[in-house]
Protein backbone atom coordinates (compact mmCIF):
# COMPACT_ATOMS: atom_id res chain seq x y z
CA UNK A 1 0.00 0.00 0.00
CA UNK A 2 2.81 2.11 0.94
CA UNK A 3 6.19 2.22 -1.18
CA UNK A 4 9.25 3.84 0.18
CA UNK A 5 12.49 3.95 -1.98
CA UNK A 6 16.00 5.32 -1.61
CA UNK A 7 14.59 8.78 -0.11
CA UNK A 8 17.28 11.13 0.76
CA UNK A 9 15.99 14.34 2.55
CA UNK A 10 18.74 16.95 3.91
CA UNK A 11 17.74 20.19 5.55
CA UNK A 12 20.26 22.07 3.99
CA UNK A 13 23.86 20.64 4.84
CA UNK A 14 22.17 18.25 7.19
CA UNK A 15 21.36 15.07 5.70
CA UNK A 16 18.15 13.53 7.98
CA UNK A 17 17.44 10.26 5.97
CA UNK A 18 19.71 8.60 3.38
CA UNK A 19 18.65 6.08 0.86
CA UNK A 20 15.67 5.07 2.90
CA UNK A 21 13.25 2.19 2.14
CA UNK A 22 10.52 0.56 3.83
CA UNK A 23 6.97 -0.99 2.53
CA UNK A 24 3.59 -1.29 4.29
CA UNK A 25 1.11 -3.59 3.28
CA UNK A 26 -2.46 -3.28 3.18
CA UNK A 27 -3.48 -4.24 6.55
CA UNK A 28 -0.23 -4.33 8.12
CA UNK A 29 0.96 -2.85 11.17
CA UNK A 30 4.61 -1.18 10.60
CA UNK A 31 7.06 -0.01 13.25
CA UNK A 32 9.95 2.00 12.80
CA UNK A 33 12.21 2.21 15.68
CA UNK A 34 14.78 4.43 16.44
CA UNK A 35 17.09 7.21 18.86
CA UNK A 36 16.15 10.42 18.97
CA UNK A 37 17.43 12.27 16.03
CA UNK A 38 17.59 9.09 13.72
CA UNK A 39 14.90 10.60 11.32
CA UNK A 40 11.83 8.96 12.08
CA UNK A 41 9.62 12.46 12.39
CA UNK A 42 11.55 13.25 9.20
CA UNK A 43 10.15 10.33 7.66
CA UNK A 44 6.68 10.74 8.71
CA UNK A 45 6.63 14.24 7.11
CA UNK A 46 8.45 13.54 3.57
CA UNK A 47 5.25 11.19 3.24
CA UNK A 48 3.20 13.16 4.16
CA UNK A 49 4.27 15.97 1.71
CA UNK A 50 5.45 18.50 4.51
CA UNK A 51 9.46 18.08 3.36
CA UNK A 52 10.23 17.55 -0.10
CA UNK A 53 12.96 14.48 -0.18
CA UNK A 54 15.96 15.28 -2.31
CA UNK A 55 15.57 11.85 -4.24
CA UNK A 56 13.80 8.90 -3.94
CA UNK A 57 10.02 7.51 -4.35
CA UNK A 58 7.04 7.55 -1.96
CA UNK A 59 4.62 5.26 -4.09
CA UNK A 60 0.74 4.82 -2.40
CA UNK A 61 -1.62 2.29 -3.30
CA UNK A 62 -0.28 2.15 -7.14
CA UNK A 63 0.23 6.52 -7.30
CA UNK A 64 3.47 8.14 -7.21
CA UNK A 65 3.08 11.04 -4.81
CA UNK A 66 6.51 11.99 -4.33
CA UNK A 67 7.36 15.90 -3.55
CA UNK A 68 3.01 16.29 -3.54
CA UNK A 69 1.47 18.89 -1.19
CA UNK A 70 0.57 18.04 2.12
CA UNK A 71 -3.38 18.61 1.13
CA UNK A 72 -3.18 16.20 -1.52
CA UNK A 73 -1.23 13.96 -0.05
CA UNK A 74 -4.19 14.19 2.73
CA UNK A 75 -6.78 13.38 0.75
CA UNK A 76 -5.68 10.26 -0.59
CA UNK A 77 -6.22 8.81 2.61
CA UNK A 78 -3.21 9.35 4.23
CA UNK A 79 -3.49 10.46 7.58
CA UNK A 80 -1.20 11.43 10.48
CA UNK A 81 -1.33 12.35 13.95
CA UNK A 82 1.58 14.18 14.88
CA UNK A 83 4.14 14.19 17.48
CA UNK A 84 2.98 16.15 20.80
CA UNK A 85 -0.66 16.51 20.59
CA UNK A 86 -1.02 19.10 18.22
CA UNK A 87 -4.80 19.78 19.10
CA UNK A 88 -6.19 23.62 18.65
CA UNK A 89 -6.75 24.51 22.09
CA UNK A 90 -8.82 27.11 22.08
CA UNK A 91 -11.42 25.30 20.08
CA UNK A 92 -14.48 23.23 21.37
CA UNK A 93 -13.68 18.75 21.30
CA UNK A 94 -16.32 18.80 18.27
CA UNK A 95 -15.05 21.98 16.15
CA UNK A 96 -11.37 20.00 16.79
CA UNK A 97 -13.44 16.97 15.47
CA UNK A 98 -14.82 19.07 12.54
CA UNK A 99 -11.42 20.69 11.57
CA UNK A 100 -10.56 16.92 10.56
CA UNK A 101 -13.19 16.56 8.22
CA UNK A 102 -12.41 19.39 6.28
CA UNK A 103 -10.93 17.75 3.38
CA UNK A 104 -12.81 17.02 0.41
CA UNK A 105 -12.33 13.46 0.96
CA UNK A 106 -14.17 13.21 3.88
CA UNK A 107 -16.77 16.06 4.19
CA UNK A 108 -19.87 13.90 2.67
CA UNK A 109 -19.06 11.68 5.66
CA UNK A 110 -18.21 13.75 8.48
CA UNK A 111 -21.58 13.03 10.49
CA UNK A 112 -21.07 9.39 10.20
CA UNK A 113 -16.58 9.60 11.22
CA UNK A 114 -18.27 11.81 14.03
CA UNK A 115 -20.49 9.38 15.48
CA UNK A 116 -17.84 6.56 15.19
CA UNK A 117 -14.79 8.44 16.80
CA UNK A 118 -17.51 9.06 19.71
CA UNK A 119 -17.92 5.77 19.88
CA UNK A 120 -14.47 4.39 20.00
CA UNK A 121 -13.58 7.51 22.15
CA UNK A 122 -16.67 8.01 24.87
CA UNK A 123 -14.72 10.10 27.02
CA UNK A 124 -14.83 12.41 23.89
CA UNK A 125 -18.55 12.45 23.35
CA UNK A 126 -18.81 13.50 27.32
CA UNK A 127 -16.44 16.74 26.57
CA UNK A 128 -18.00 17.35 23.12
CA UNK A 129 -18.34 21.23 24.14
CA UNK A 130 -15.30 21.40 26.24
CA UNK A 131 -12.82 23.38 24.95
CA UNK A 132 -9.72 21.53 23.88
CA UNK A 133 -6.94 23.07 25.77
CA UNK A 134 -8.08 21.94 28.94
CA UNK A 135 -8.14 18.49 28.16
CA UNK A 136 -5.72 16.07 30.18
CA UNK A 137 -2.84 14.95 28.36
CA UNK A 138 -4.93 11.32 27.52
CA UNK A 139 -7.53 12.66 26.42
CA UNK A 140 -6.07 14.95 23.99
CA UNK A 141 -4.22 12.55 22.35
CA UNK A 142 -7.13 10.68 22.15
CA UNK A 143 -8.86 13.71 20.57
CA UNK A 144 -6.01 14.25 18.08
CA UNK A 145 -6.32 10.29 16.95
CA UNK A 146 -10.12 10.92 17.03
CA UNK A 147 -9.31 14.14 14.56
CA UNK A 148 -7.18 12.03 12.14
CA UNK A 149 -9.71 9.79 11.79
CA UNK A 150 -12.60 12.40 10.99
CA UNK A 151 -10.33 12.46 8.07
CA UNK A 152 -11.67 8.69 6.58
CA UNK A 153 -7.40 7.90 6.33
CA UNK A 154 -6.92 4.72 4.69
CA UNK A 155 -3.16 4.87 6.06
CA UNK A 156 -2.55 6.14 9.56
CA UNK A 157 1.06 7.46 10.65
CA UNK A 158 1.32 7.63 14.28
CA UNK A 159 4.49 9.72 15.71
CA UNK A 160 5.30 8.57 19.23
CA UNK A 161 1.68 8.59 20.09
CA UNK A 162 2.47 7.48 23.64
CA UNK A 163 4.76 10.59 24.57
CA UNK A 164 4.25 11.98 27.82
CA UNK A 165 1.01 9.61 28.54
CA UNK A 166 0.29 7.66 32.23
CA UNK A 167 1.03 3.76 31.35
CA UNK A 168 -2.27 3.26 31.67
CA UNK A 169 -3.51 5.51 29.12
CA UNK A 170 -0.35 4.30 26.60
CA UNK A 171 -1.95 0.96 27.21
CA UNK A 172 -5.31 2.24 25.78
CA UNK A 173 -3.96 4.34 22.50
CA UNK A 174 -2.29 1.24 21.57
CA UNK A 175 -5.48 -0.92 22.32
CA UNK A 176 -7.27 1.45 20.01
CA UNK A 177 -4.04 1.38 17.07
CA UNK A 178 -4.69 -2.41 17.28
CA UNK A 179 -8.35 -2.07 17.42
CA UNK A 180 -8.00 0.45 14.18
CA UNK A 181 -5.75 -2.26 12.29
CA UNK A 182 -8.40 -4.90 12.62
CA UNK A 183 -10.87 -2.99 11.09
CA UNK A 184 -8.74 -2.82 8.16
CA UNK A 185 -6.39 -0.12 8.48
CA UNK A 186 -2.89 0.46 7.46
CA UNK A 187 -0.74 1.90 10.06
CA UNK A 188 2.56 3.08 10.23
CA UNK A 189 3.68 3.67 13.80
CA UNK A 190 7.04 5.67 15.40
CA UNK A 191 7.44 5.09 18.78
CA UNK A 192 10.00 5.17 21.50
CA UNK A 193 8.49 2.52 23.37
CA UNK A 194 10.29 -0.09 21.36
CA UNK A 195 9.33 -2.97 23.00
CA UNK A 196 5.25 -2.44 23.32
CA UNK A 197 5.22 -1.13 19.53
CA UNK A 198 7.16 -4.30 18.09
CA UNK A 199 5.09 -6.39 20.18
CA UNK A 200 2.08 -4.90 17.79
CA UNK A 201 4.05 -4.10 14.19
CA UNK A 202 4.14 -7.25 11.73
CA UNK A 203 6.96 -5.64 9.89
CA UNK A 204 9.73 -3.53 11.74
CA UNK A 205 12.47 -1.24 11.02
CA UNK A 206 15.40 0.43 12.64
CA UNK A 207 16.56 3.73 11.57
CA UNK A 208 19.91 5.12 12.78
CA UNK A 209 21.28 8.41 11.82
CA UNK A 210 18.78 8.38 8.73
CA UNK A 211 20.00 5.18 7.75
CA UNK A 212 17.45 1.72 7.68
CA UNK A 213 19.70 -0.44 9.28
CA UNK A 214 17.69 -3.26 10.11
CA UNK A 215 14.40 -4.86 9.26
CA UNK A 216 12.39 -7.70 10.21
CA UNK A 217 9.37 -8.95 11.89
CA UNK A 218 8.78 -7.37 15.08
CA UNK A 219 9.10 -10.47 16.61
CA UNK A 220 12.16 -11.33 15.06
CA UNK A 221 13.69 -8.28 16.53
CA UNK A 222 12.28 -8.06 20.05
CA UNK A 223 14.38 -11.17 19.89
CA UNK A 224 17.71 -9.53 18.26
CA UNK A 225 20.53 -9.38 20.37
CA UNK A 226 21.59 -5.46 19.15
CA UNK A 227 18.05 -4.06 19.18
CA UNK A 228 18.02 -5.68 23.15
CA UNK A 229 20.98 -4.21 23.78
CA UNK A 230 20.04 -0.69 22.19
CA UNK A 231 16.80 -0.01 21.99
CA UNK A 232 15.57 -2.21 25.70
CA UNK A 233 18.50 -2.27 28.05
CA UNK A 234 18.38 -5.82 28.08
CA UNK B 1 -28.83 36.91 7.91
CA UNK B 2 -29.34 34.20 10.21
CA UNK B 3 -25.61 33.34 9.90
CA UNK B 4 -25.14 36.96 11.19
CA UNK B 5 -27.00 37.02 14.17
CA UNK B 6 -26.84 33.36 15.15
CA UNK B 7 -25.61 33.10 18.81
CA UNK B 8 -25.82 36.80 19.45
CA UNK B 9 -27.99 37.11 22.72
CA UNK B 10 -30.62 39.70 22.69
CA UNK B 11 -28.78 41.99 25.15
CA UNK B 12 -26.14 41.99 22.42
CA UNK B 13 -28.38 42.75 19.66
CA UNK B 14 -29.77 45.44 21.94
CA UNK B 15 -26.80 46.87 22.55
CA UNK B 16 -25.46 47.07 19.04
CA UNK B 17 -28.91 48.58 17.63
CA UNK B 18 -28.58 51.27 19.78
CA UNK B 19 -24.59 51.67 19.42
CA UNK B 20 -24.98 51.92 14.97
CA UNK B 21 -28.20 54.30 16.01
CA UNK B 22 -26.39 56.61 17.80
CA UNK B 23 -23.52 56.46 15.39
CA UNK B 24 -26.15 57.07 12.31
CA UNK B 25 -27.75 59.90 14.26
CA UNK B 26 -24.65 61.57 15.42
CA UNK B 27 -23.92 63.99 13.10
CA UNK B 28 -27.19 65.73 13.78
CA UNK B 29 -26.46 66.42 17.12
CA UNK B 30 -22.38 66.66 17.61
CA UNK B 31 -20.53 69.72 16.09
CA UNK B 32 -17.84 69.92 13.79
CA UNK B 33 -14.76 68.65 15.96
CA UNK B 34 -16.41 65.84 17.59
CA UNK B 35 -17.59 64.99 14.10
CA UNK B 36 -14.02 65.07 13.11
CA UNK B 37 -13.28 62.46 16.47
CA UNK B 38 -15.98 60.09 15.15
CA UNK B 39 -14.17 60.00 11.91
CA UNK B 40 -10.64 59.23 13.47
CA UNK B 41 -12.83 56.44 15.39
CA UNK B 42 -13.96 54.83 12.32
CA UNK B 43 -11.16 55.53 10.09
CA UNK B 44 -9.04 53.16 13.04
CA UNK B 45 -12.03 51.09 13.26
CA UNK B 46 -12.37 49.92 9.87
CA UNK B 47 -8.54 49.45 9.31
CA UNK B 48 -7.67 47.54 12.85
CA UNK B 49 -10.52 45.16 11.35
CA UNK B 50 -8.68 45.17 8.24
CA UNK B 51 -5.61 44.09 10.11
CA UNK B 52 -7.12 41.91 12.45
CA UNK B 53 -8.29 39.78 9.32
CA UNK B 54 -4.15 38.80 9.17
CA UNK B 55 -3.52 38.79 12.76
CA UNK B 56 -6.45 38.27 14.59
CA UNK B 57 -7.82 35.36 12.53
CA UNK B 58 -5.06 34.07 10.65
CA UNK B 59 -2.10 34.51 13.31
CA UNK B 60 -0.10 36.47 10.39
CA UNK B 61 1.51 39.59 12.06
CA UNK B 62 2.13 42.87 10.05
CA UNK B 63 4.14 45.72 11.65
CA UNK B 64 3.82 47.20 7.89
CA UNK B 65 -0.03 47.68 7.38
CA UNK B 66 0.87 51.23 6.34
CA UNK B 67 2.39 50.00 3.10
CA UNK B 68 -1.15 48.90 2.08
CA UNK B 69 -2.82 52.16 3.16
CA UNK B 70 -0.03 54.63 1.38
CA UNK B 71 -0.85 52.50 -1.96
CA UNK B 72 -4.53 53.05 -1.74
CA UNK B 73 -3.94 56.75 -0.86
CA UNK B 74 -1.32 57.56 -3.67
CA UNK B 75 -2.57 55.23 -6.52
CA UNK B 76 -6.14 56.67 -6.18
CA UNK B 77 -4.90 60.57 -5.42
CA UNK B 78 -2.30 60.57 -8.32
CA UNK B 79 -4.69 58.89 -10.67
CA UNK B 80 -7.39 61.79 -9.51
CA UNK B 81 -5.04 64.50 -9.90
CA UNK B 82 -3.30 63.47 -13.05
CA UNK B 83 -5.98 62.06 -15.09
CA UNK B 84 -9.28 63.30 -13.05
CA UNK B 85 -10.38 59.31 -12.24
CA UNK B 86 -13.33 58.96 -10.05
CA UNK B 87 -11.77 58.40 -7.11
CA UNK B 88 -14.19 54.83 -6.36
CA UNK B 89 -12.58 54.10 -10.03
CA UNK B 90 -9.15 54.95 -7.93
CA UNK B 91 -10.16 53.12 -5.07
CA UNK B 92 -10.51 49.87 -6.98
CA UNK B 93 -7.27 50.69 -8.37
CA UNK B 94 -5.80 50.96 -5.31
CA UNK B 95 -6.81 48.07 -3.94
CA UNK B 96 -5.60 46.09 -7.12
CA UNK B 97 -1.87 47.22 -6.32
CA UNK B 98 -2.11 47.00 -2.57
CA UNK B 99 -3.34 43.07 -3.50
CA UNK B 100 -0.15 42.20 -5.42
CA UNK B 101 1.96 43.92 -3.47
CA UNK B 102 0.05 41.81 0.15
CA UNK B 103 0.19 38.46 -2.55
CA UNK B 104 4.43 39.47 -3.20
CA UNK B 105 5.10 40.09 0.62
CA UNK B 106 2.74 36.73 1.06
CA UNK B 107 3.99 34.73 -1.66
CA UNK B 108 7.53 35.49 -0.84
CA UNK B 109 6.98 35.17 2.89
CA UNK B 110 5.13 31.83 3.08
CA UNK B 111 7.02 30.28 0.21
CA UNK B 112 10.56 30.11 2.10
CA UNK B 113 8.92 29.69 5.37
CA UNK B 114 9.38 33.15 6.61
CA UNK B 115 6.88 32.75 10.18
CA UNK B 116 6.36 34.67 12.73
CA UNK B 117 8.62 37.64 14.33
CA UNK B 118 10.41 37.30 10.68
CA UNK B 119 7.24 37.60 8.82
CA UNK B 120 6.83 40.85 10.58
CA UNK B 121 10.39 42.05 9.84
CA UNK B 122 9.54 41.41 5.87
CA UNK B 123 6.32 43.34 6.29
CA UNK B 124 8.09 46.54 8.03
CA UNK B 125 11.30 46.12 5.41
CA UNK B 126 8.79 46.29 2.32
CA UNK B 127 6.88 49.30 3.97
CA UNK B 128 9.91 51.12 4.64
CA UNK B 129 11.62 50.39 1.49
CA UNK B 130 8.66 51.89 -0.32
CA UNK B 131 8.43 54.66 1.90
CA UNK B 132 11.52 55.45 0.36
CA UNK B 133 11.05 54.72 -2.81
CA UNK B 134 7.71 57.13 -2.80
CA UNK B 135 10.51 59.63 -1.48
CA UNK B 136 12.18 59.60 -4.95
CA UNK B 137 9.13 59.42 -6.66
CA UNK B 138 8.52 62.51 -8.67
CA UNK B 139 5.31 61.47 -10.60
CA UNK B 140 3.49 61.22 -7.36
CA UNK B 141 5.62 64.95 -5.86
CA UNK B 142 8.25 62.90 -3.57
CA UNK B 143 9.06 63.99 -0.77
CA UNK B 144 7.33 67.15 -0.89
CA UNK B 145 3.95 65.79 -0.90
CA UNK B 146 0.82 65.48 -3.17
CA UNK B 147 -2.19 67.47 -2.73
CA UNK B 148 -5.75 67.37 -4.07
CA UNK B 149 -7.34 70.15 -5.33
CA UNK B 150 -9.64 71.44 -2.21
CA UNK B 151 -13.29 72.63 -2.94
CA UNK B 152 -15.17 74.26 0.10
CA UNK B 153 -18.77 73.67 -1.08
CA UNK B 154 -21.34 72.73 1.28
CA UNK B 155 -23.39 70.28 -1.23
CA UNK B 156 -21.71 66.43 -1.05
CA UNK B 157 -20.72 64.66 -4.68
CA UNK B 158 -20.57 61.53 -3.27
CA UNK B 159 -19.42 60.53 -6.93
CA UNK B 160 -16.16 62.42 -6.87
CA UNK B 161 -15.74 62.24 -3.11
CA UNK B 162 -15.57 65.67 -2.48
CA UNK B 163 -17.94 67.78 0.14
CA UNK B 164 -18.87 68.25 3.73
CA UNK B 165 -17.37 66.35 6.66
CA UNK B 166 -20.84 64.80 7.31
CA UNK B 167 -20.82 62.86 3.97
CA UNK B 168 -17.26 61.66 4.61
CA UNK B 169 -18.56 60.84 7.82
CA UNK B 170 -21.22 58.07 6.35
CA UNK B 171 -18.81 56.80 3.67
CA UNK B 172 -16.79 55.70 6.70
CA UNK B 173 -19.13 54.67 8.94
CA UNK B 174 -19.84 52.32 6.02
CA UNK B 175 -16.70 50.89 5.49
CA UNK B 176 -16.59 49.89 9.30
CA UNK B 177 -20.01 48.39 9.06
CA UNK B 178 -19.37 46.43 6.02
CA UNK B 179 -16.14 45.39 7.36
CA UNK B 180 -17.74 44.12 10.47
CA UNK B 181 -19.99 41.99 8.08
CA UNK B 182 -17.59 40.73 5.66
CA UNK B 183 -15.57 39.30 9.22
CA UNK B 184 -18.73 37.87 10.89
CA UNK B 185 -19.43 36.18 7.45
CA UNK B 186 -16.04 34.92 6.66
CA UNK B 187 -15.36 33.58 10.87
CA UNK B 188 -18.25 31.71 10.42
CA UNK B 189 -17.56 30.15 6.90
CA UNK B 190 -14.95 27.33 6.54
CA UNK B 191 -12.45 30.07 5.86
CA UNK B 192 -12.82 30.99 8.99
CA UNK B 193 -12.02 27.66 10.39
CA UNK B 194 -9.13 26.83 8.48
CA UNK B 195 -7.53 30.47 9.37
CA UNK B 196 -8.30 29.77 13.00
CA UNK B 197 -6.56 26.50 12.81
CA UNK B 198 -3.77 27.66 10.99
CA UNK B 199 -3.62 30.59 13.68
CA UNK B 200 -3.99 27.64 16.89
CA UNK B 201 -1.09 25.23 15.21
CA UNK B 202 0.09 25.88 11.52
CA UNK B 203 1.69 22.12 11.71
CA UNK B 204 -1.75 20.48 12.57
CA UNK B 205 -3.63 22.38 10.21
CA UNK B 206 -1.24 21.37 7.75
CA UNK B 207 -1.39 17.91 9.26
CA UNK B 208 -5.21 17.44 8.20
CA UNK B 209 -5.28 18.53 4.92
CA UNK B 210 -5.70 22.00 4.83
CA UNK B 211 -3.61 24.28 2.24
CA UNK B 212 -2.05 26.33 4.19
CA UNK B 213 -0.29 28.71 1.89
CA UNK B 214 -3.34 29.20 0.07
CA UNK B 215 -5.24 30.30 3.49
CA UNK B 216 -2.49 32.26 4.71
CA UNK B 217 -2.58 34.42 1.23
CA UNK B 218 -5.80 34.89 1.17
CA UNK B 219 -5.70 36.47 4.79
CA UNK B 220 -2.71 39.00 3.49
CA UNK B 221 -4.45 39.85 0.63
CA UNK B 222 -7.70 40.10 1.39
CA UNK B 223 -6.45 42.30 4.46
CA UNK B 224 -4.23 44.91 2.22
CA UNK B 225 -7.05 45.04 -0.20
CA UNK B 226 -9.20 46.09 2.88
CA UNK B 227 -6.78 48.73 4.27
CA UNK B 228 -6.14 50.38 0.56
CA UNK B 229 -9.96 51.78 0.89
CA UNK B 230 -8.94 53.62 3.64
CA UNK B 231 -6.05 54.94 2.46
CA UNK B 232 -8.25 56.47 -0.56
CA UNK B 233 -10.56 57.78 1.86
CA UNK B 234 -7.60 59.07 3.59
CA UNK B 235 -6.22 61.16 0.55
CA UNK B 236 -9.94 62.32 -0.38
CA UNK B 237 -10.56 63.89 3.00
CA UNK B 238 -7.05 65.35 3.82
CA UNK B 239 -6.31 66.09 0.93
CA UNK B 240 -2.54 65.60 1.12
CA UNK B 241 0.05 62.79 1.13
CA UNK B 242 3.38 62.45 2.34
CA UNK B 243 5.44 59.73 2.16
CA UNK B 244 6.99 60.41 5.41
CA UNK B 245 3.50 60.39 7.33
CA UNK B 246 1.65 57.72 5.53
CA UNK B 247 3.97 54.93 5.46
CA UNK B 248 5.36 55.76 8.40
CA UNK B 249 6.19 52.73 11.16
CA UNK B 250 4.36 54.80 13.39
CA UNK B 251 1.35 54.05 11.20
CA UNK B 252 1.41 51.08 11.53
CA UNK B 253 1.87 50.27 15.15
CA UNK B 254 -0.81 53.15 15.95
CA UNK B 255 -3.57 50.79 14.22
CA UNK B 256 -2.58 47.06 15.84
CA UNK B 257 -2.49 48.92 19.39
CA UNK B 258 -6.23 49.65 19.29
CA UNK B 259 -6.67 45.91 18.27
CA UNK B 260 -4.59 44.65 20.79
CA UNK B 261 -6.30 46.99 23.40
CA UNK B 262 -9.84 46.11 22.15
CA UNK B 263 -8.87 42.20 21.52
CA UNK B 264 -6.73 40.43 19.12
CA UNK B 265 -9.12 38.41 16.79
CA UNK B 266 -12.59 39.38 18.21
CA UNK B 267 -15.19 40.83 16.06
CA UNK B 268 -15.69 44.10 18.02
CA UNK B 269 -12.70 44.58 19.67
CA UNK B 270 -11.09 46.52 16.73
CA UNK B 271 -14.00 49.17 17.11
CA UNK B 272 -13.57 49.43 20.24
CA UNK B 273 -9.91 49.81 21.01
CA UNK B 274 -10.13 52.30 17.97
CA UNK B 275 -12.59 54.71 19.91
CA UNK B 276 -11.27 53.77 23.33
CA UNK B 277 -7.42 54.81 21.90
CA UNK B 278 -8.46 57.62 19.70
CA UNK B 279 -11.14 59.40 22.08
CA UNK B 280 -8.16 59.17 24.81
CA UNK B 281 -5.68 60.21 22.92
CA UNK B 282 -7.63 63.15 21.82
CA UNK B 283 -8.36 64.01 25.33
CA UNK B 284 -4.71 64.07 26.04
CA UNK B 285 -3.74 66.56 23.56
CA UNK B 286 -5.95 69.21 25.04
CA UNK B 287 -3.99 67.90 28.44
CA UNK B 288 -0.83 68.30 27.10
CA UNK B 289 -2.15 71.75 25.55
CA UNK B 290 -3.17 72.85 28.83
CA UNK B 291 -0.26 71.69 30.94
CA UNK B 292 1.78 72.85 27.66
CA UNK B 293 3.58 69.48 28.13
CA UNK B 294 4.58 67.34 25.26
CA UNK B 295 4.66 63.98 24.64
CA UNK B 296 1.68 63.11 27.30
CA UNK B 297 -0.22 61.36 24.95
CA UNK B 298 2.33 59.06 23.60
CA UNK B 299 3.07 58.42 27.12
CA UNK B 300 -0.51 57.67 27.84
CA UNK B 301 -0.72 55.53 24.80
CA UNK B 302 2.04 53.58 26.33
CA UNK B 303 1.15 53.46 29.67
CA UNK B 304 -2.47 51.91 28.21
CA UNK B 305 -0.57 49.33 26.48
CA UNK B 306 1.30 48.45 29.10
CA UNK B 307 -2.08 47.93 31.55
CA UNK B 308 -4.13 46.19 29.05
CA UNK B 309 -1.10 43.52 28.92
CA UNK B 310 -0.94 43.15 32.53
CA UNK B 311 -4.38 43.13 33.63
CA UNK B 312 -6.60 42.38 30.47
CA UNK B 313 -4.19 39.98 27.86
CA UNK B 314 -7.21 39.30 25.63
CA UNK B 315 -8.26 42.61 25.90
CA UNK B 316 -10.93 45.10 26.46
CA UNK B 317 -13.65 43.61 24.24
CA UNK B 318 -13.79 39.93 25.31
CA UNK B 319 -13.74 41.36 29.37
CA UNK B 320 -16.25 43.81 28.77
CA UNK B 321 -18.81 41.69 26.72
CA UNK B 322 -18.69 38.12 29.32
CA UNK B 323 -19.19 40.92 31.68
CA UNK B 324 -22.63 42.56 30.19
CA UNK B 325 -23.72 39.00 28.74
CA UNK B 326 -23.19 40.68 25.35
CA UNK B 327 -21.81 38.14 22.98
CA UNK B 328 -21.97 34.28 21.91
CA UNK B 329 -19.49 31.58 22.86
CA UNK B 330 -17.06 32.68 20.75
CA UNK B 331 -17.50 36.51 20.15
CA UNK B 332 -20.25 38.66 18.90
Amino acid sequence: MLEIDGLHLSYGDAVALSDVSLTAGAGEIVAIVGANGAGKTSLIQTVAGIHRPDSGRVVFDGTDITGWPSHRVCNLGIGQVAEGRQIFPSMSVQENLEMGAMIPRARAHAAAAYARVLDIFPRLAERRQQMAGTLSGGEQQMLAIGRCLMGKPRLVMFDEPSLGLAPAIVQEVFAVIKQLNQDGMTIVLVEQNVAASLKLAGHAYVLENGHMVMRGTGESLLNDDRVRQAYLGL
Amino acid sequence: MNVLFADVPVRGLVVLAVFAAALILAPAVVDDYVLSILILCLYFSFIGQAWNIMMGFAGQLSLGHSLYIGLGAYTSAALFVHFQTIPWIGMLAGMVVAGAAGGIIGGLGFRFGIRGVYFALLTIAFAEFTRVAFDHFGWVGGSSGLFLPVEYRDDSDLLSLRGAPVMFYYVILAFTAGALVLARLILASKIGYYWLAIREDQEAAQALGINVFRYKMLAVVLSAVLTSMAGTFYAFYYNNLYPETIFSMHKSIEILLGVVVGGLGTLFGPILGAFLLTMLGELMTDLAEHIDLDGVKQLFLGLCLLVIIVFRPAGVWPWLARRLGLSGRRDA
